[in-house]
Protein backbone atom coordinates (compact mmCIF):
# COMPACT_ATOMS: atom_id res chain seq x y z
CA UNK A 1 0.00 0.00 0.00
CA UNK A 2 1.30 3.45 -0.80
CA UNK A 3 2.60 5.57 2.08
CA UNK A 4 2.10 8.84 0.26
CA UNK A 5 -0.53 9.54 -2.36
CA UNK A 6 -0.72 12.83 -4.22
CA UNK A 7 -3.57 13.54 -6.63
CA UNK A 8 -3.61 16.60 -8.87
CA UNK A 9 -1.97 18.79 -6.25
CA UNK A 10 -1.96 22.47 -7.18
CA UNK A 11 -0.75 25.21 -4.91
CA UNK A 12 -0.18 28.95 -5.11
CA UNK A 13 1.35 31.15 -2.37
CA UNK A 14 -0.95 34.04 -1.35
CA UNK A 15 1.53 36.69 -2.50
CA UNK A 16 2.16 35.05 -5.84
CA UNK A 17 0.36 34.88 -9.17
CA UNK A 18 1.84 31.67 -10.47
CA UNK A 19 1.43 28.13 -9.23
CA UNK A 20 4.34 26.88 -7.10
CA UNK A 21 3.03 23.32 -7.55
CA UNK A 22 1.24 22.60 -10.77
CA UNK A 23 -0.89 19.46 -10.96
CA UNK A 24 1.30 16.84 -9.29
CA UNK A 25 0.16 13.22 -9.07
CA UNK A 26 2.30 10.36 -7.76
CA UNK A 27 2.57 7.67 -5.13
CA UNK A 28 5.37 6.62 -2.80
CA UNK A 29 5.60 3.19 -1.16
CA UNK A 30 6.67 2.46 2.39
CA UNK A 31 10.45 2.24 2.73
CA UNK A 32 11.22 4.18 -0.42
CA UNK A 33 13.73 7.01 -0.46
CA UNK A 34 12.76 9.64 -3.00
CA UNK A 35 15.15 12.35 -4.17
CA UNK A 36 13.62 15.62 -5.31
CA UNK A 37 15.81 17.61 -7.67
CA UNK A 38 15.43 20.75 -9.75
CA UNK A 39 16.79 24.26 -10.11
CA UNK A 40 16.36 26.96 -7.44
CA UNK A 41 12.67 27.83 -7.33
CA UNK A 42 11.51 24.59 -8.95
CA UNK A 43 9.17 23.86 -6.03
CA UNK A 44 11.15 21.35 -3.96
CA UNK A 45 10.72 23.05 -0.59
CA UNK A 46 7.08 23.81 -1.31
CA UNK A 47 6.40 20.13 -2.01
CA UNK A 48 8.27 19.14 1.16
CA UNK A 49 6.04 21.47 3.17
CA UNK A 50 2.93 20.02 1.51
CA UNK A 51 3.70 16.63 3.16
CA UNK A 52 3.75 18.13 6.67
CA UNK A 53 0.76 20.42 6.15
CA UNK A 54 2.59 23.75 6.37
CA UNK A 55 1.30 24.04 2.80
CA UNK A 56 -1.52 25.05 3.02
CA UNK A 57 -2.25 25.38 6.77
CA UNK A 58 0.57 27.77 7.66
CA UNK A 59 1.19 29.58 4.37
CA UNK A 60 -2.50 29.67 3.31
CA UNK A 61 -2.90 30.44 -0.40
CA UNK A 62 -4.83 28.55 -3.08
CA UNK A 63 -4.84 24.77 -2.82
CA UNK A 64 -6.35 22.09 -5.00
CA UNK A 65 -6.14 18.31 -5.22
CA UNK A 66 -5.27 15.89 -2.48
CA UNK A 67 -2.26 14.77 -0.44
CA UNK A 68 -2.58 11.68 1.76
CA UNK A 69 0.32 10.79 4.09
CA UNK A 70 0.17 7.50 5.96
CA UNK A 71 -3.60 7.51 5.82
CA UNK A 72 -4.17 11.16 6.78
CA UNK A 73 -5.47 13.63 4.29
CA UNK A 74 -3.32 16.73 4.73
CA UNK A 75 -6.06 19.26 4.03
CA UNK A 76 -8.34 17.71 6.67
CA UNK A 77 -5.65 17.19 9.32
CA UNK A 78 -3.94 19.67 11.59
CA UNK A 79 -0.20 20.28 11.48
CA UNK A 80 0.18 18.75 14.95
CA UNK A 81 -1.76 15.61 13.94
CA UNK A 82 0.47 15.27 10.91
CA UNK A 83 3.58 15.81 13.04
CA UNK A 84 2.96 12.43 14.68
CA UNK A 85 3.54 10.72 11.34
CA UNK A 86 5.73 13.07 9.32
CA UNK A 87 8.88 14.90 10.43
CA UNK A 88 10.69 17.60 8.49
CA UNK A 89 14.21 19.00 8.59
CA UNK A 90 14.09 22.49 7.09
CA UNK A 91 16.45 23.86 4.48
CA UNK A 92 17.77 26.52 6.83
CA UNK A 93 18.62 25.11 10.28
CA UNK A 94 18.27 28.55 11.81
CA UNK A 95 14.52 28.44 11.12
CA UNK A 96 14.25 25.10 12.89
CA UNK A 97 15.51 26.35 16.26
CA UNK A 98 12.62 27.17 18.60
CA UNK A 99 14.46 30.13 20.14
CA UNK A 100 12.80 29.39 23.48
CA UNK A 101 15.09 26.67 24.82
CA UNK A 102 18.26 27.13 26.82
CA UNK A 103 20.13 23.98 25.89
CA UNK A 104 20.63 21.65 22.95
CA UNK A 105 19.11 18.88 25.06
CA UNK A 106 15.89 20.80 25.72
CA UNK A 107 15.74 21.76 22.08
CA UNK A 108 15.80 18.10 21.00
CA UNK A 109 13.31 17.22 23.75
CA UNK A 110 10.83 19.87 22.61
CA UNK A 111 9.13 17.89 19.82
CA UNK A 112 8.97 14.75 21.96
CA UNK A 113 7.26 16.62 24.79
CA UNK A 114 4.67 17.81 22.31
CA UNK A 115 4.01 14.25 21.23
CA UNK A 116 3.61 13.19 24.85
CA UNK A 117 6.31 10.51 24.74
CA UNK A 118 6.86 8.89 28.19
CA UNK A 119 9.82 10.28 30.16
CA UNK A 120 12.02 7.16 30.09
CA UNK A 121 11.56 6.62 26.38
CA UNK A 122 12.16 10.29 25.74
CA UNK A 123 15.56 10.15 27.43
CA UNK A 124 16.56 7.08 25.40
CA UNK A 125 15.52 8.66 22.13
CA UNK A 126 17.29 11.97 22.84
CA UNK A 127 20.49 10.18 23.84
CA UNK A 128 20.34 8.07 20.71
CA UNK A 129 19.74 11.02 18.39
CA UNK A 130 22.43 13.22 19.96
CA UNK A 131 24.93 10.40 19.76
CA UNK A 132 24.00 9.62 16.16
CA UNK A 133 24.73 13.22 15.17
CA UNK A 134 27.89 13.53 17.29
CA UNK A 135 26.28 16.18 19.48
CA UNK A 136 26.47 14.61 22.98
CA UNK A 137 29.25 16.89 24.07
CA UNK A 138 27.19 19.98 23.28
CA UNK A 139 24.03 18.84 25.09
CA UNK A 140 24.21 21.63 27.66
CA UNK A 141 25.22 24.34 25.17
CA UNK A 142 22.83 27.18 24.28
CA UNK A 143 21.36 26.40 20.82
CA UNK A 144 22.56 29.69 19.36
CA UNK A 145 26.13 29.27 20.63
CA UNK A 146 26.78 26.53 18.08
CA UNK A 147 28.59 26.62 14.76
CA UNK A 148 26.37 26.47 11.65
CA UNK A 149 27.04 22.79 11.08
CA UNK A 150 26.42 21.94 14.73
CA UNK A 151 23.08 23.73 14.52
CA UNK A 152 22.14 21.68 11.47
CA UNK A 153 23.17 18.50 13.32
CA UNK A 154 20.90 19.52 16.21
CA UNK A 155 18.00 20.11 13.79
CA UNK A 156 18.42 16.64 12.30
CA UNK A 157 18.69 15.06 15.76
CA UNK A 158 15.44 16.77 16.84
CA UNK A 159 13.53 15.19 13.98
CA UNK A 160 15.15 11.74 14.12
CA UNK A 161 14.23 11.58 17.84
CA UNK A 162 10.57 11.84 16.81
CA UNK A 163 10.87 8.56 14.88
CA UNK A 164 8.39 9.65 12.20
CA UNK A 165 6.95 7.17 9.72
CA UNK A 166 7.84 9.60 6.97
CA UNK A 167 11.00 11.69 7.13
CA UNK A 168 11.18 14.78 4.94
CA UNK A 169 14.66 16.27 4.52
CA UNK A 170 15.11 19.61 2.75
CA UNK A 171 18.83 19.92 1.95
CA UNK A 172 19.62 18.50 5.37
CA UNK A 173 23.41 18.41 5.20
CA UNK A 174 24.38 21.54 3.24
CA UNK A 175 26.40 22.84 6.20
CA UNK A 176 27.80 19.55 7.41
CA UNK A 177 31.42 18.61 6.89
CA UNK A 178 31.86 15.85 4.29
CA UNK A 179 32.16 12.97 6.75
CA UNK A 180 29.31 14.28 8.89
CA UNK A 181 27.13 14.46 5.82
CA UNK A 182 27.99 10.91 4.80
CA UNK A 183 27.27 9.68 8.33
CA UNK A 184 23.82 11.29 8.25
CA UNK A 185 23.05 9.65 4.93
CA UNK A 186 24.15 6.26 6.25
CA UNK A 187 21.99 6.71 9.33
CA UNK A 188 18.99 7.65 7.20
CA UNK A 189 19.64 4.61 5.05
CA UNK A 190 19.48 2.39 8.14
CA UNK A 191 16.21 4.01 9.23
CA UNK A 192 14.86 3.33 5.78
CA UNK A 193 15.80 -0.32 6.07
CA UNK A 194 13.74 -0.38 9.25
CA UNK A 195 10.75 0.83 7.21
CA UNK A 196 10.91 4.60 7.34
CA UNK A 197 9.88 6.40 4.16
CA UNK A 198 12.22 9.23 3.20
CA UNK A 199 11.76 12.28 0.99
CA UNK A 200 14.93 14.24 0.26
CA UNK A 201 15.29 17.56 -1.58
CA UNK A 202 18.94 17.97 -2.45
CA UNK A 203 21.41 19.60 -4.83
CA UNK A 204 24.15 17.04 -4.16
CA UNK A 205 23.49 14.65 -7.03
CA UNK A 206 26.17 12.16 -5.98
CA UNK A 207 24.29 11.62 -2.71
CA UNK A 208 20.93 11.35 -4.50
CA UNK A 209 22.31 8.76 -6.90
CA UNK A 210 23.83 6.74 -4.09
CA UNK A 211 20.95 6.71 -1.63
CA UNK A 212 17.64 7.24 -3.42
CA UNK A 213 15.72 4.51 -5.22
CA UNK A 214 13.73 7.02 -7.28
CA UNK A 215 14.30 10.59 -8.36
CA UNK A 216 11.68 13.26 -9.05
CA UNK A 217 12.77 16.04 -11.37
CA UNK A 218 10.74 19.22 -10.86
CA UNK A 219 10.70 22.38 -12.93
CA UNK A 220 8.30 25.29 -12.68
CA UNK A 221 6.24 23.32 -10.15
CA UNK A 222 5.68 20.43 -12.57
CA UNK A 223 6.97 16.86 -12.53
CA UNK A 224 9.29 16.46 -15.51
CA UNK A 225 10.37 12.94 -14.65
CA UNK A 226 9.99 10.45 -11.81
CA UNK A 227 12.12 7.35 -12.30
CA UNK A 228 15.30 5.56 -11.26
CA UNK A 229 18.43 7.67 -10.70
CA UNK A 230 20.09 6.02 -13.71
CA UNK A 231 17.21 6.90 -15.97
CA UNK A 232 16.79 10.50 -14.79
CA UNK A 233 20.51 11.26 -14.74
CA UNK A 234 21.00 9.79 -18.21
CA UNK A 235 18.58 12.28 -19.77
CA UNK A 236 20.39 14.26 -22.42
CA UNK A 237 18.21 17.32 -21.73
CA UNK A 238 18.87 17.48 -17.97
CA UNK A 239 20.77 20.78 -18.09
CA UNK A 240 17.68 22.40 -19.63
CA UNK A 241 16.11 21.95 -16.21
CA UNK A 242 19.06 23.54 -14.43
CA UNK A 243 20.41 20.23 -13.15
CA UNK A 244 23.78 18.62 -13.75
CA UNK A 245 24.13 14.85 -13.19
CA UNK A 246 26.64 13.28 -10.77
CA UNK A 247 30.29 13.66 -11.74
CA UNK A 248 30.46 9.89 -12.42
CA UNK A 249 27.71 10.22 -15.01
CA UNK A 250 29.34 13.28 -16.59
CA UNK A 251 32.67 11.51 -17.05
CA UNK A 252 31.05 8.35 -18.46
CA UNK A 253 28.85 10.35 -20.81
CA UNK A 254 31.86 12.24 -22.11
CA UNK A 255 33.60 8.92 -22.81
CA UNK A 256 30.38 7.28 -23.99
CA UNK A 257 30.85 4.48 -21.46
CA UNK A 258 27.69 2.52 -20.63
CA UNK A 259 27.14 -0.80 -18.97
CA UNK A 260 26.74 -3.57 -21.45
CA UNK A 261 23.09 -3.92 -22.40
CA UNK A 262 21.99 -0.87 -20.41
CA UNK A 263 20.52 2.22 -21.99
CA UNK A 264 21.75 4.32 -19.04
CA UNK A 265 25.02 5.81 -17.89
CA UNK A 266 26.53 4.93 -14.50
CA UNK A 267 25.51 7.19 -11.61
CA UNK A 268 27.66 5.97 -8.72
CA UNK A 269 31.39 5.50 -8.11
CA UNK A 270 31.07 1.72 -8.20
CA UNK A 271 29.16 1.69 -11.46
CA UNK A 272 31.55 4.15 -13.09
CA UNK A 273 34.53 2.04 -12.04
CA UNK A 274 32.92 -1.03 -13.52
CA UNK A 275 32.53 0.48 -16.98
CA UNK A 276 35.76 2.48 -16.99
CA UNK A 277 37.98 -0.27 -15.59
CA UNK A 278 40.95 -1.02 -17.78
CA UNK A 279 41.07 2.37 -19.45
CA UNK B 1 53.09 40.84 -0.79
CA UNK B 2 51.23 39.89 2.39
CA UNK B 3 47.62 41.02 2.52
CA UNK B 4 46.76 39.33 5.77
CA UNK B 5 49.17 38.33 8.49
CA UNK B 6 48.02 36.23 11.43
CA UNK B 7 50.47 35.67 14.27
CA UNK B 8 49.84 33.09 16.95
CA UNK B 9 46.18 33.95 17.31
CA UNK B 10 44.09 32.39 20.06
CA UNK B 11 40.42 32.86 20.79
CA UNK B 12 37.80 31.58 23.20
CA UNK B 13 34.11 32.40 23.53
CA UNK B 14 34.16 31.24 27.14
CA UNK B 15 37.13 30.88 29.48
CA UNK B 16 38.76 27.49 29.54
CA UNK B 17 37.45 26.49 26.09
CA UNK B 18 39.94 27.62 23.50
CA UNK B 19 38.38 27.58 20.03
CA UNK B 20 41.48 28.78 18.15
CA UNK B 21 44.78 27.56 19.53
CA UNK B 22 47.62 29.61 18.10
CA UNK B 23 46.98 30.18 14.40
CA UNK B 24 49.83 31.57 12.32
CA UNK B 25 49.13 32.22 8.63
CA UNK B 26 50.22 34.62 5.94
CA UNK B 27 48.02 35.37 2.92
CA UNK B 28 49.22 36.93 -0.31
CA UNK B 29 46.82 37.33 -3.25
CA UNK B 30 46.44 33.58 -3.78
CA UNK B 31 42.77 32.54 -3.56
CA UNK B 32 42.36 30.28 -0.55
CA UNK B 33 39.83 27.65 0.46
CA UNK B 34 39.42 27.00 4.18
CA UNK B 35 38.08 23.56 4.94
CA UNK B 36 37.51 21.58 8.14
CA UNK B 37 35.10 19.76 10.39
CA UNK B 38 32.01 21.40 11.93
CA UNK B 39 33.18 23.41 14.90
CA UNK B 40 36.83 23.48 13.79
CA UNK B 41 36.88 27.28 14.15
CA UNK B 42 36.61 28.45 10.51
CA UNK B 43 33.84 31.00 11.01
CA UNK B 44 35.45 32.23 14.21
CA UNK B 45 38.72 32.72 12.32
CA UNK B 46 37.21 34.87 9.57
CA UNK B 47 35.20 36.91 12.09
CA UNK B 48 38.54 37.73 13.73
CA UNK B 49 39.98 38.84 10.37
CA UNK B 50 36.95 41.04 9.83
CA UNK B 51 37.38 42.59 13.29
CA UNK B 52 34.04 41.34 14.59
CA UNK B 53 35.84 39.42 17.33
CA UNK B 54 39.15 40.30 18.97
CA UNK B 55 41.80 37.67 19.65
CA UNK B 56 42.50 36.72 23.23
CA UNK B 57 46.16 36.49 22.22
CA UNK B 58 48.21 37.18 19.10
CA UNK B 59 48.07 39.71 16.31
CA UNK B 60 46.29 40.21 13.01
CA UNK B 61 47.37 42.63 10.27
CA UNK B 62 45.07 43.53 7.39
CA UNK B 63 46.92 45.27 4.54
CA UNK B 64 49.56 46.33 7.02
CA UNK B 65 47.14 47.70 9.61
CA UNK B 66 46.79 46.14 13.04
CA UNK B 67 43.27 44.73 13.23
CA UNK B 68 43.51 44.47 17.01
CA UNK B 69 43.46 48.24 17.26
CA UNK B 70 40.77 48.86 14.64
CA UNK B 71 37.02 48.54 14.82
CA UNK B 72 35.09 46.40 12.34
CA UNK B 73 33.73 49.62 10.87
CA UNK B 74 37.22 50.98 10.23
CA UNK B 75 38.19 47.71 8.53
CA UNK B 76 35.04 47.57 6.40
CA UNK B 77 36.43 49.29 3.29
CA UNK B 78 39.27 46.75 3.05
CA UNK B 79 37.75 43.44 3.99
CA UNK B 80 34.30 42.09 3.18
CA UNK B 81 32.71 39.02 4.76
CA UNK B 82 29.68 37.15 3.45
CA UNK B 83 28.12 35.53 6.51
CA UNK B 84 27.35 31.82 6.78
CA UNK B 85 23.77 32.60 7.82
CA UNK B 86 22.27 35.24 5.52
CA UNK B 87 19.73 36.23 8.18
CA UNK B 88 22.64 37.69 10.20
CA UNK B 89 23.47 40.03 7.35
CA UNK B 90 20.16 41.14 5.82
CA UNK B 91 18.29 44.05 7.41
CA UNK B 92 17.00 46.46 4.73
CA UNK B 93 13.55 46.34 3.19
CA UNK B 94 14.48 46.02 -0.48
CA UNK B 95 17.20 44.06 -2.19
CA UNK B 96 18.60 47.17 -3.88
CA UNK B 97 18.79 49.12 -0.61
CA UNK B 98 20.42 46.14 1.03
CA UNK B 99 23.14 45.98 -1.61
CA UNK B 100 23.59 49.78 -1.69
CA UNK B 101 24.02 49.96 2.06
CA UNK B 102 27.65 48.78 2.06
CA UNK B 103 29.00 51.20 -0.55
CA UNK B 104 27.06 54.10 1.03
CA UNK B 105 28.39 53.17 4.41
CA UNK B 106 32.00 53.44 3.27
CA UNK B 107 31.46 56.87 1.77
CA UNK B 108 30.27 56.24 -1.77
CA UNK B 109 27.78 58.84 -3.10
CA UNK B 110 24.22 57.61 -3.78
CA UNK B 111 24.65 57.56 -7.54
CA UNK B 112 27.89 55.60 -7.39
CA UNK B 113 26.49 53.24 -4.77
CA UNK B 114 23.48 52.52 -6.94
CA UNK B 115 25.63 51.76 -9.94
CA UNK B 116 27.85 49.38 -7.98
CA UNK B 117 24.82 47.71 -6.42
CA UNK B 118 23.19 47.17 -9.79
CA UNK B 119 26.38 45.73 -11.23
CA UNK B 120 26.76 43.38 -8.28
CA UNK B 121 23.14 42.21 -8.57
CA UNK B 122 23.62 41.59 -12.25
CA UNK B 123 26.71 39.50 -11.53
CA UNK B 124 24.76 37.16 -9.25
CA UNK B 125 21.70 37.13 -11.53
CA UNK B 126 19.31 38.97 -9.19
CA UNK B 127 18.59 42.11 -11.22
CA UNK B 128 14.91 41.23 -11.39
CA UNK B 129 14.60 40.97 -7.61
CA UNK B 130 15.99 44.47 -6.91
CA UNK B 131 12.72 45.89 -5.57
CA UNK B 132 11.69 42.83 -3.54
CA UNK B 133 12.01 42.48 0.22
CA UNK B 134 15.10 40.35 0.85
CA UNK B 135 13.39 38.62 3.77
CA UNK B 136 10.85 37.13 1.35
CA UNK B 137 13.49 35.51 -0.81
CA UNK B 138 14.45 31.85 -0.75
CA UNK B 139 17.64 30.83 1.08
CA UNK B 140 19.61 30.50 -2.17
CA UNK B 141 18.64 34.02 -3.23
CA UNK B 142 19.30 35.51 0.21
CA UNK B 143 22.76 34.08 0.09
CA UNK B 144 23.37 35.66 -3.33
CA UNK B 145 22.06 39.01 -2.04
CA UNK B 146 24.66 38.80 0.71
CA UNK B 147 27.36 38.06 -1.84
CA UNK B 148 26.24 41.03 -3.98
CA UNK B 149 26.20 43.32 -0.92
CA UNK B 150 29.86 42.67 -0.31
CA UNK B 151 30.88 42.62 -3.98
CA UNK B 152 29.35 46.11 -4.37
CA UNK B 153 31.83 47.42 -1.77
CA UNK B 154 34.74 46.25 -3.92
CA UNK B 155 36.90 45.29 -0.93
CA UNK B 156 40.55 44.34 -1.41
CA UNK B 157 39.86 41.14 0.51
CA UNK B 158 36.70 39.08 0.00
CA UNK B 159 35.73 36.30 2.40
CA UNK B 160 32.87 33.92 1.61
CA UNK B 161 31.58 31.75 4.48
CA UNK B 162 29.96 28.71 2.82
CA UNK B 163 28.75 30.55 -0.30
CA UNK B 164 27.48 27.45 -2.09
CA UNK B 165 24.78 26.55 0.48
CA UNK B 166 21.46 25.88 -1.29
CA UNK B 167 22.78 26.87 -4.73
CA UNK B 168 21.81 25.05 -7.89
CA UNK B 169 24.09 24.79 -10.91
CA UNK B 170 23.43 28.39 -12.00
CA UNK B 171 24.00 29.74 -8.49
CA UNK B 172 27.31 27.87 -8.29
CA UNK B 173 28.31 29.38 -11.62
CA UNK B 174 27.49 32.88 -10.32
CA UNK B 175 29.69 32.36 -7.29
CA UNK B 176 32.47 30.94 -9.43
CA UNK B 177 32.21 34.07 -11.56
CA UNK B 178 32.53 36.37 -8.53
CA UNK B 179 35.61 34.50 -7.37
CA UNK B 180 37.15 34.68 -10.83
CA UNK B 181 36.48 38.41 -11.10
CA UNK B 182 38.19 39.15 -7.79
CA UNK B 183 41.14 36.95 -8.75
CA UNK B 184 41.52 38.80 -12.07
CA UNK B 185 41.64 42.07 -10.19
CA UNK B 186 44.49 40.70 -8.11
CA UNK B 187 42.37 40.69 -4.96
CA UNK B 188 42.48 38.08 -2.23
CA UNK B 189 39.49 35.73 -2.05
CA UNK B 190 38.99 33.31 0.83
CA UNK B 191 36.17 30.78 0.89
CA UNK B 192 35.03 28.45 3.65
CA UNK B 193 33.64 25.34 2.00
CA UNK B 194 32.23 21.90 2.72
CA UNK B 195 32.03 21.16 -1.00
CA UNK B 196 35.41 19.63 -1.75
CA UNK B 197 34.78 19.56 -5.52
CA UNK B 198 34.22 23.31 -5.52
CA UNK B 199 37.26 23.93 -3.33
CA UNK B 200 39.48 21.84 -5.60
CA UNK B 201 38.34 23.55 -8.78
CA UNK B 202 38.27 27.18 -7.76
CA UNK B 203 41.10 27.90 -5.33
CA UNK B 204 44.88 28.07 -5.55
CA UNK B 205 45.58 27.25 -1.93
CA UNK B 206 43.83 25.09 0.67
CA UNK B 207 44.09 25.52 4.44
CA UNK B 208 42.77 22.73 6.66
CA UNK B 209 41.49 23.61 10.12
CA UNK B 210 41.15 20.94 12.76
CA UNK B 211 40.08 21.56 16.35
CA UNK B 212 41.33 25.12 16.36
CA UNK B 213 44.66 24.51 14.63
CA UNK B 214 45.92 24.49 11.06
CA UNK B 215 46.90 20.94 10.08
CA UNK B 216 47.64 21.49 6.37
CA UNK B 217 48.32 24.47 4.14
CA UNK B 218 49.32 23.88 0.54
CA UNK B 219 48.15 23.91 -3.05
CA UNK B 220 44.96 21.89 -3.63
CA UNK B 221 46.64 18.97 -5.38
CA UNK B 222 48.99 18.49 -2.47
CA UNK B 223 46.31 18.78 0.21
CA UNK B 224 43.83 16.52 -1.58
CA UNK B 225 46.55 13.88 -1.99
CA UNK B 226 46.74 13.45 1.76
CA UNK B 227 43.85 11.11 2.36
CA UNK B 228 44.63 10.04 5.91
CA UNK B 229 45.04 13.63 7.04
CA UNK B 230 41.72 14.58 5.44
CA UNK B 231 40.13 11.56 7.07
CA UNK B 232 41.28 12.70 10.49
CA UNK B 233 39.95 16.21 9.85
CA UNK B 234 36.40 15.04 9.01
CA UNK B 235 36.92 15.64 5.30
CA UNK B 236 36.93 13.67 2.06
CA UNK B 237 38.76 13.91 -1.24
CA UNK B 238 36.86 15.43 -4.20
CA UNK B 239 34.65 12.98 -6.13
CA UNK B 240 36.84 13.21 -9.20
CA UNK B 241 39.98 12.46 -7.19
CA UNK B 242 38.29 9.39 -5.72
CA UNK B 243 37.24 8.18 -9.16
CA UNK B 244 40.77 8.62 -10.53
CA UNK B 245 42.31 6.66 -7.68
CA UNK B 246 39.66 3.96 -7.93
CA UNK B 247 40.63 3.51 -11.56
CA UNK B 248 44.22 2.94 -10.54
CA UNK B 249 45.59 6.37 -11.39
CA UNK B 250 48.37 7.62 -9.16
CA UNK B 251 47.82 11.32 -9.74
CA UNK B 252 45.42 13.46 -7.80
CA UNK B 253 42.94 14.81 -10.34
CA UNK B 254 41.09 17.96 -9.40
CA UNK B 255 38.83 18.48 -12.40
CA UNK B 256 36.74 16.37 -14.74
CA UNK B 257 38.77 17.59 -17.70
CA UNK B 258 42.01 16.27 -16.17
CA UNK B 259 40.61 12.81 -15.56
CA UNK B 260 38.89 12.57 -18.93
CA UNK B 261 42.13 13.49 -20.65
CA UNK B 262 43.96 10.78 -18.75
CA UNK B 263 41.26 8.17 -19.51
CA UNK B 264 41.43 9.02 -23.18
CA UNK B 265 45.13 8.28 -22.98
CA UNK B 266 46.07 11.79 -23.97
CA UNK B 267 49.13 13.14 -22.20
CA UNK B 268 48.76 10.75 -19.30
CA UNK B 269 51.59 11.08 -16.85
CA UNK B 270 50.98 7.62 -15.42
CA UNK B 271 53.82 5.18 -15.46
N1 LIG C 1 6.77 32.01 1.19
C1 LIG C 1 6.63 32.19 -0.12
N2 LIG C 1 5.80 33.14 -0.61
C2 LIG C 1 5.65 33.33 -1.93
N3 LIG C 1 6.27 32.60 -2.88
C3 LIG C 1 7.10 31.63 -2.46
C4 LIG C 1 7.34 31.38 -1.07
N4 LIG C 1 8.22 30.36 -0.95
C5 LIG C 1 8.51 30.00 -2.22
N5 LIG C 1 7.85 30.75 -3.12
C6 LIG C 1 7.90 30.61 -4.58
O1 LIG C 1 7.48 29.32 -4.93
C7 LIG C 1 8.30 28.77 -5.97
C8 LIG C 1 8.93 27.47 -5.50
O2 LIG C 1 9.84 27.77 -4.44
P1 LIG C 1 10.55 26.66 -3.57
O3 LIG C 1 11.15 27.34 -2.39
O4 LIG C 1 9.61 25.55 -3.32
O5 LIG C 1 11.70 26.17 -4.57
P2 LIG C 1 12.93 25.16 -4.32
O6 LIG C 1 12.89 24.20 -5.44
O7 LIG C 1 12.88 24.63 -2.95
O8 LIG C 1 14.18 26.14 -4.51
P3 LIG C 1 15.64 26.12 -3.80
O9 LIG C 1 16.48 25.16 -4.58
O10 LIG C 1 16.12 27.54 -3.98
O11 LIG C 1 15.47 25.76 -2.38
C9 LIG C 1 9.29 29.85 -6.33
O12 LIG C 1 8.82 30.56 -7.43
C10 LIG C 1 9.32 30.72 -5.09
O13 LIG C 1 9.67 32.05 -5.41
N1 LIG D 1 28.64 32.31 20.26
C1 LIG D 1 29.31 31.23 20.67
N2 LIG D 1 29.44 30.95 21.99
C2 LIG D 1 30.11 29.86 22.41
N3 LIG D 1 30.70 28.97 21.59
C3 LIG D 1 30.62 29.20 20.28
C4 LIG D 1 29.91 30.32 19.74
N4 LIG D 1 30.00 30.27 18.40
C5 LIG D 1 30.70 29.17 18.10
N5 LIG D 1 31.07 28.51 19.22
C6 LIG D 1 31.88 27.28 19.30
O1 LIG D 1 33.16 27.53 18.75
C7 LIG D 1 33.60 26.43 17.95
C8 LIG D 1 34.00 26.96 16.58
O2 LIG D 1 32.85 27.46 15.93
P1 LIG D 1 32.89 28.01 14.44
O3 LIG D 1 31.57 28.60 14.17
O4 LIG D 1 34.09 28.87 14.26
O5 LIG D 1 33.09 26.65 13.64
P2 LIG D 1 33.16 26.35 12.08
O6 LIG D 1 34.49 25.74 11.78
O7 LIG D 1 32.79 27.57 11.31
O8 LIG D 1 32.04 25.22 11.94
P3 LIG D 1 30.90 24.95 10.83
O9 LIG D 1 31.57 24.17 9.73
O10 LIG D 1 29.91 24.09 11.54
O11 LIG D 1 30.34 26.26 10.39
C9 LIG D 1 32.46 25.42 17.94
O12 LIG D 1 32.74 24.32 18.77
C10 LIG D 1 31.26 26.19 18.44
O13 LIG D 1 30.41 25.37 19.20
MG1 LIG E 1 14.18 24.81 -1.35
MG1 LIG F 1 31.14 28.07 10.14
Amino acid sequence: MSKIRVEHLKYRYPSSEKLALDDLSFEVDEGEMIGIIGRNGAGKSTLCQAFVGLVPHFYRGAYGGKVVVSGLEVLKSSVSQLARRVGIVFQNPFTQVTGSKWTVYEEVAFGLENLGVPRKEMIDRIDYALQLLGMEKYRDRHPFDLSGGQMQRMAIASVIALQPEILVLDEPTSQLDPQGSEEVFRAVHRLREEGMTVILAEHNMEKIARYCNRVMLLDGGKIIDFASPASVFSRADLTRYGVVPPVYTRVCRELNAKREGSPHFPVTLEEACEVLKGR
Amino acid sequence: MSRVVVKDVCFSYRSGEEVLKGITLDFDEKSTAIIGQNGAGKTTFVKLLKGLLKPTRGEIYILGRSANEMTAAALAPFIGLVFQNPNDQIFRSTVLEEVMFGPLNIGEDPKGARKKAEEALEMVGLTEKASENPHDLRLSEKKLVCVASIVAMEPEILILDEPTIAQDHAGMAAIRQVIRRFKEQGKLVMGILHDMDFAAENFERVVVFHQGTVVADDDPREVFSRESLLQRAGLEVPHITRLGWSLGRKETFLTEAELIQSLRGEGSTDR
